[in-house]
């Protein structure tokens, strides 16, 4: 893969991102009680909050930092660490738990090096391990980014994973 | 621009006799189409690969040219995961299970065209060993009585036209035209309804004190955000059949004297935050909520709010803490929400599933509730 960039390039990418950045804020302008909806736009943008779009929106929404900064690490749908590219849900539910789950956890820890809330070095993927996501009867269940997966076993899931770039 | 403003325009529903009359047009426009089958596409199914389901059907049914014999959709949660991906042959409700893209060929050939049953695709109770054909005659199915869920497989969540088709709305048109708002509060009250998202509070004594708390801004709020592990009536209800929670907070909204609506759904559930949506956009366009609702001089809209993936946001007052774009933790509840809620302001706040029980009980009557 390709992953030279020149250097104009970059810069482009950096600036169109602030532009991004800074219309998405304006759009919650008249309605800063939306700040979770606007952390989450944020988060699907880069993957992440990043630290310096925390300072815009205290600035410009006129919200205090604290205040941010006590929503975007109190709820789970926001990170402050950049994220993998892929997402792994792993589902550990009571009934997904009683079926298995935590194996799928535990390989994932011993051969993936990835450990709940972490994401490889390589910065692929990501772990999250979630309480129920509504579908008992396929357990154990693993989501990576929108796919779901039923009744997955530490094998399939090393086979599930390697269609992912 | 200007056309598309104007099909909106079209479609605005602005009395209660209009909203008969289009009911009647979509029931006589359904023709020949006799044969209905639906394909789950609940979570679950999904998962299990009802999307590929869905596309085999849509190949097989132009190939064939039975669009106009055949209505087909894609339905919301049916229930029966644990044997998805499910299909449903009606007008009889056919119901074959574990259901492979391979089988879509054989299920238009044999049951759609010659009225066949495919055994192999049956279920087999383990019980009795019996195989069993009809959705009605499956033990999980008969002994419930699904007043919420029923008409599930039945109504495509995207298409606000089959639920009106149902009868959707028509509990929303009674509230607003035969009935004031002490006597909605009154029917709700009597109907004996309790809190669905397990609290058992009493729905009717909730609505009671909001409609009497003092403020000219009072909000409705459903609460979506359910967290116990293995229940996801919720997300179910929302993803199968928004409408009848939208038609339930409307009514709510009119009993109480409200103008706005939030509907706090997990994250976890995009299915549901997606047809929620869709619904909301619907129902703008077909005059049901938004500005002078039926032509009856009552505003209210809707707003969705995912959640973040905190479970103890399910809890009214981390929900609202959330909703105020604050840090969703509970506080103590010396002034009942009903009276000092969103903003300090009266708010009504129900679980998903008492809202979708709403409509019926208009629709119904208390007596035949309780």
């Amino acid at each position: 893969m390709d992953t030279s960039l020149d250097f104009s390039t970059v810069q482009a990418i950096i600036a169109n991102k602030a532009v991004k950045v800074e219309a998405l804020i304006d759009s919650y302008a008249d309605k800063k009680e939306q700040l979770i909806a606007l952390l989450q736009d944020v988060q699907v943008e880069f993957n992440y909050i990043p630290q310096d779009v925390i300072i815009k929106i205290s600035q410009k929404l006129d919200i205090p930092l604290s205040q941010i900064f006590s929503v975007a690490t109190f709820f789970k749908a926001f990170s402050l660490k950049p994220r993998g590219r892929h997402t792994i849900t792993v589902c550990l539910g009571t009934a997904c738990h009683v079926k298995g789950g935590q194996r799928l956890v535990d390989k994932l820890a011993r051969d993936y090096h990835l450990m709940p809330g972490e994401t490889t070095e390589d910065e692929k993927f990501t772990l999250e391990a979630v309480n129920c996501l509504g579908c008992c009867a396929m357990g154990p269940v693993v989501v990576v980014d929108d796919k779901y997966e039923g009744q997955v076993t530490p094998d399939k899931l090393d086979k599930i994973l390697k269609k992912y770039e | 621009m200007e056309q598309k403003l104007r099909q909106v325009l079209d479609k605005r529903i602005k009395s209660a006799q209009q909203l008969k009359q289009f009911r009647q047009t979509l029931i006589d426009g359904k023709g020949e189409k006799r044969i209905t089958v639906s394909v789950c596409g609940g979570t679950a199914c999904l998962a299990l690969g009802a999307r590929e389901i869905v596309a085999a059907f849509t190949e097989e049914i132009e190939k064939h040219e039975l669009q106009v014999k055949v209505e087909f959709k894609e339905t919301g949660c049916q229930g029966f995961c644990a044997r998805g991906p499910a299909v449903l042959v009606g007008p009889q409700k056919i119901f074959y299970q574990k259901v492979k893209p391979e089988d879509v060929p054989e299920i238009i050939n044999e049951t759609v065209l010659k009225g066949n049953i495919i055994k192999r695709l049956l279920y087999t109770d383990p019980a009795t060993n019996q195989e069993i054909t009809y959705e009605s005659d499956v033990p999980f199915y008969k002994k419930q009585t699904r007043l919420i869920m029923g008409t599930n497989s039945e109504i495509d969540p995207t298409n606000i036209e089959q639920y009106i088709a149902l009868g959707g709305y028509s509990a929303l048109s009674k509230a607003l035209f035969q009935l004031n708002p002490e006597k909605i509060v009154d029917e709700i009250t009597r109907s004996g309804l309790r809190g669905r998202g397990g609290g058992g509070f009493p729905t009717g004594r909730k609505w009671q004190s909001c409609r009497a708390a003092e403020g000219d801004i009072k909000y409705v709020i459903c609460n979506g955000d359910e967290g116990d592990p293995g229940s996801y009536q919720d997300g179910s209800i929302l993803g199968g059949n928004p409408h009848s929670v939208i038609e339930g907070m409307i009514i709510g909204a009119f009993a109480i004297g409200s103008h706005e609506g939030y509907i706090y759904v997990r994250n976890e559930y995009p299915l549901a935050v997606k047809h929620a949506r869709i619904a909301i956009e619907q129902a703008m366009d077909y005059g049901l909520l938004g500005d002078n609702i039926l032509g009856s001089g009552f505003n209210f809209k809707v707003t969705i709010n995912k959640g973040g993936g905190a479970f103890v946001c399910g809890e009214s007052s981390a929900l609202i803490a959330s909703l105020e774009g604050k840090v969703g933790e509970p506080k103590a509840k010396y002034v009942h929400m009903a009276e000092k809620g969103l903003w300090d302001r009266p708010s009504l706040l129900n679980n998903v599933k008492t809202w979708a029980n709403v409509p019926q009980i208009i629709n119904k009557g208390s007596a035949w509730f309780s």
